[in-house]
């Protein structure tokens, strides 16, 4: 066996200690009718071999793109540091600090973690993490109404789809409610929720709501009124919910700033590799009231019997492996590890490094805004954004394909992800971070300009290509 | 309070001096924010500590070093199977065609990624029995909620809309009636036979209209097989009901057992458990799903297709309405089935069933040492599966020593404890789960830690009740931590410098 200390002898020794002659005898208990068939698997493969079929597969994918693509999945600068601290075998090869004496790396990065968070987001108890930020939106969902006893949960359509699709899943499964709230159409405020909507939905007396759910930045990119939400969604006695992108707080409103009496949000923003959806970090916090509702683990500061300061995992009270059936949550195993490489990346980059990763990506998208309007190619909505927007480009399906065999990874057809949003069936969602390039915004909008142009000439896009750019 | 001793460490925030920066990224023009309306800026920069590179890295270097983990000793954390985490895993998940590769991209630009899950769902069906796996789940417990949630769909699906309860033993993890909770369900708690199995008359007292589930860990929670699981599976059948696996224990059963053959209509497999995947310091994991042709149409969107030409894409949004819809974003936790996937491919139909047949005979090897011995109280004599219950019932008795004391002294010994206090079904368990990665030699010394701290006991049980004496902290006030919860480091105004742009 490939990790197996084993040798035939050893098997002997401990079987001769058990009085037995084969293992087959330690499976007796399963009976007869219930024993399996042979696994019909491949033979064993060594190391050697492994690397070069893992290396064949990687080499499969493309990830020398020209990306424009963020729609909730970012790409941001790793210093060398971060993944150098991850890959010591102490903190991946540990499990759940059960044992908190042999613990304490594990605990202490968790409450700085805790507290890192803590000051991006402006709320004071931060959960030790989840899966992901559609995931944390869920719990946040279910712990508003838990918190207020109602059923009904308000999400604005501008909250990212798969986080709407989840949270679906949860609330149906715990046999709630949950409500979309529309966008404006059009106008200045074109594509944020729409505040009338959500206002009168909140005065709906026969189904008070519990939690209304926005996005900041929205999931098209655009900065939501989130102050104006949250006053009205506490003026009818609900909770308010700020989806959150953890980078943009460097430089936007934190939460505890309007009011929000939970953040939710995914951390991969935070330094960790896109791969392909995940392993992510699920953020989710909230003010201090609600701190018996959050679920999850939390670590808190203490001491030992000699005064030592030290850490522990605490109000455990609220938890599956203690309370079982009545527990917060089933989360138990959660995303420790990307906590930690969400710290280190962030003790990296510190205050300013943050910030200054912030503002790139601001400055990048604006420099693509006016690229992109050189040619032609509008954004779809007139509001405030952050990196990421909406552009309208017709037949965007066929000219997203086009730009691929091109090398640009033209942002998200919007429709393949979202078919229900009319107004944006022709939109492609495009974003810039830090390590977008002017050469790529460039490339982008030059590409984009041929593949138009061809398109409305009517040629077929696919004889219309020229050489490779 | 400060902090003290050789390795531990000031917080992150106490190394912060004003202006101790890293020059990581470039400065970005003066102007980059000013389109951004006042009303959505953040006034000042968050209070993040400013600490330099060597700073940072001996700050988590240290830490790390105040951490028992596999790669430091030995971790018989049963339930948990704390096996050899691969180093070529790791470089796996790290080469960049998979770490750097979007969750939205085209299929067209990921074909190595999608061949790879859906190679992983064909093994996952192989060691299963079940026709079909989902790999979206991000860890067991998500997993069994998604399981749970297709049973819900299914018995919906056929307008049998009463059916309330699920049924779970009282020896089950505490994720499983928490699940059932979440799944707008009840949860009905059955007691185990005398012998650790499962009470069959008890069972099909509790079966009927208002069964949803049956939800079983096999081997148990106990470490045993559960010989009745057929008759069990008949009767749920019999009732309309689904039976669900919780797959914790897989490690004691490749190659031995299938579910699916036997019966059982759902199972979760934690890979962070059997396959080798990272614990990461409580997580990530990933729960593939496994199920039976009844349950098929509700599996999670998206799921990876194989089309007639040998590519491979994902469904599309809509494509199969029967979907109980989305457990998470995106696709699901790839970076963690890259890991055991790469786990598998070594491993092999051969390597598989080995790992089962060397984990049980440790675990067997080690609870015959134990009992030899005498120290401690097995309740369950016979042959276990993976892991074994150990109990310090009578030392207590005899000198007040509990098996909270003993697992705090073991950590003085270099071990990591095992699970304690757990199944809820035993007085003073010990659940020990050794895997098949740990050699004879290990198995003995921590065997003799054991019986040694026995000894102690009755000799010097102040010695075992203040243990452990070794460790970086002595044992923490708990009550306290909870009294007062202290959950964040609180920076102090003026800590930050403003931004000098």
């Amino acid at each position: 066996m490939a990790y197996g200390p084993h040798t035939p002898a050893d098997r002997q020794r401990m079987l001769s200690a058990l009085g037995m002659t084969s293992v087959d005898e330690l499976f007796a208990d399963i009976p007869e009718s219930l024993r399996s068939s042979p696994l019909r698997l491949d033979p064993p493969e060594p190391e050697q071999s492994l690397m070069a079929r893992l290396g064949g597969l990687a080499a499969r994918n493309r990830v020398d793109l020209a990306s424009f693509l963020g729609a909730g999945a970012y790409r941001h600068f790793s210093p060398p540091m971060v993944d150098q601290i991850l890959l010591r075998g102490e903190w991946y090869t540990a499990y759940t600090p059960y044992q908190p004496e042999v613990s304490q790396g594990t605990l202490q990065s968790i409450y700085e973690y805790e507290s890192l968070i803590a000051e991006l987001v402006g709320l004071d108890v931060v959960s030790a993490s989840h899966y992901d930020g559609a995931a944390a939106t869920a719990e946040a969902a279910l712990m508003t109404c838990r918190a207020t006893g109602r059923g009904r949960v308000l999400v604005s359509r501008a909250v990212h789809p798969h986080y709407r699709q989840v949270l679906r899943t949860y609330v149906d499964g715990a046999g709630l409610d949950v409500d979309e709230i529309p966008l404006v159409v059009a106008g200045p405020a074109g594509g944020t929720t729409d505040l009338e909507e959500l206002a009168r939905m909140l005065a709906d007396a026969d189904h008070p709501v519990a939690g209304v759910i926005l996005a900041q930045p929205s999931f098209y990119g655009l900065l939501e009124p989130m102050a104006q939400a949250s006053r009205r969604s506490h003026d009818a006695g609900a909770l308010f919910v700020a989806v959150v992108e953890p980078v943009s707080l460097a430089v936007l409103a934190p939460p505890g700033g309007y009011g929000a009496d939970i953040a939710a949000g995914e951390g991969q923003s935070l330094g960790i590799p896109p791969q392909y959806g995940g392993p992510y970090l699920g953020i989710l916090a909230c003010t201090e009231p609600l701190l018996r509702q959050l679920p999850g683990r939390l670590v808190g500061m203490t001491t030992d019997v000699d005064g030592k300061r030290a850490y522990v995992m605490t109000l455990q009270a609220r938890e599956q492996h203690i309370r079982r059936e009545k527990a917060a949550s089933n989360i138990c195993t959660n995303q420790t590890l990307l906590a930690l490489a969400a710290s280190v990346w962030l003790a990296a980059l510190g205050p300013h490094g943050l910030r200054d990763v912030a503002a790139m990506g601001a400055a990048k998208a604006a420099e693509l805004e006016a690229a992109l309007a050189a040619i032609g190619v509008p954004r779809v909505h007139a509001g405030a954004y952050l990196n990421e927007f909406a552009i309208r480009v017709p037949n965007a399906a066929a000219v997203h394909r086009e730009l691929l065999s091109r090398g640009v990874l033209a942002g998200l057809v919007v429709a393949e992800v979202v078919p229900d949003e009319p107004s944006l069936g022709d939109a492609l969602l495009v974003c810039t971070t830090e390590i977008t390039t002017s050469d790529e915004i460039i490339a982008f909008a030059r590409e984009l300009a041929g593949v138009v142009a061809t398109l409305a000439a009517g040629v077929p896009a696919a004889e219309a290509v020229g050489a490779p750019a | 309070m400060s902090a003290s001793g050789p390795r531990l460490q000031p917080s992150l925030f106490e190394l912060s001096r004003p202006g101790r920066r890293q020059d990581k990224v470039p400065h970005p023009p003066a102007d980059a924010l000013d389109r951004i309306p006042g009303e959505h800026r953040r006034a000042g920069p968050a209070g993040l500590p400013e600490v330099n590179e060597p700073e940072a890295v001996r700050h988590f270097v240290n830490l790390s070093q105040l951490n028992h983990a596999i790669d430091t000793g030995f971790y018989p954390l049963g339930s948990c199977t704390m096996k050899w985490n691969p180093k070529v895993n790791e470089w796996a998940a790290r080469l960049p065609g998979f770490a750097q590769l979007h969750p939205l991209v085209p299929d067209a630009v990921a074909q190595g990624t999608l061949q790879l899950l859906w190679e992983l769902e064909q093994i996952l069906i192989e060691i299963s029995g079940m026709p079909a796996v989902t790999l979206q789940p991000a860890a067991g417990a998500h997993g069994e909620l998604t399981g749970i949630l297709m049973v819900r769909e299914y018995h919906e699906s056929r307008g049998d809309m009463n059916r309330t309860d699920v049924l779970v033993p009282d020896s089950a993890h505490g994720t499983n009636p928490a699940t059932a909770t979440m799944a707008g369900l009840r949860t009905v708690s059955i007691k185990a036979a005398k012998d650790g199995g499962i009470d069959l008359d008890a069972f099909r007292a509790a079966l009927g209209p208002q069964t949803a589930a049956v939800m079983i860990t096999n081997p148990s929670t106990m470490g045993l097989f559960e010989s009745r699981i057929g008759d069990l599976v008949e009767a749920v059948h019999a009732v309309g009901a689904l039976a669900y696996m919780d797959g914790a224990n897989l490690n004691a059963i490749l190659g031995r057992f299938k579910p699916g053959e036997a019966g059982f209509d759902v199972m979760h497999i934690n890979t962070h458990k059997t396959f080798s995947t990272p614990h990461g310091g409580g997580g990530p994991g990933a729960g593939p799903v496994a199920v039976g042709e009844k349950l098929e149409p509700f599996l999670p969107a998206p799921r990876v297709l194989r089309e007639p030409d040998g590519t491979f894409r994902l469904e599309r949004v809509g494509e199969r309405p029967t979907s109980i819809g989305r457990m998470r974003s995106f696709v699901g936790s790839t970076g963690v089935l890259v890991r055991a996937y790469a786990y598998l491919r070594t491993h092999g139909a051969s390597g598989l069933a080995e790992i089962t047949d060397d984990a049980v005979l440790a675990a067997n090897y080690l609870k015959d040492r134990l009992a030899d011995s005498g120290a401690y109280d097995i309740p369950f004599p016979g042959v276990c599966k993976h892991e074994f219950i150990a109990s310090a019932m009578s030392i207590k008795k005899s000198t007040g020593v509990r098996t909270l004391d003993i697992a705090k002294r073991l950590l003085d010994h270099g071990f990591h404890a095992p699970t304690v206090y757990f199944p809820l079904t035993v007085d003073e368990a010990m659940l020990i789960e050794p895997t098949e990665t740990e050699s004879i030699e290990t198995l003995d010394a921590f065997a003799d830690a054991l019986i040694e701290i026995a000894r102690e006991a009755a000799s010097d049980p102040e010695t075992v009740k203040g243990a452990p004496h070794s460790a970086p902290v002595r044992r923490l006030d708990e009550a306290g931590a909870a009294r007062n919860p202290n959950l964040r480091w609180r920076v102090a105004a003026g800590d930050w410098t403003p931004c000098p742009d």
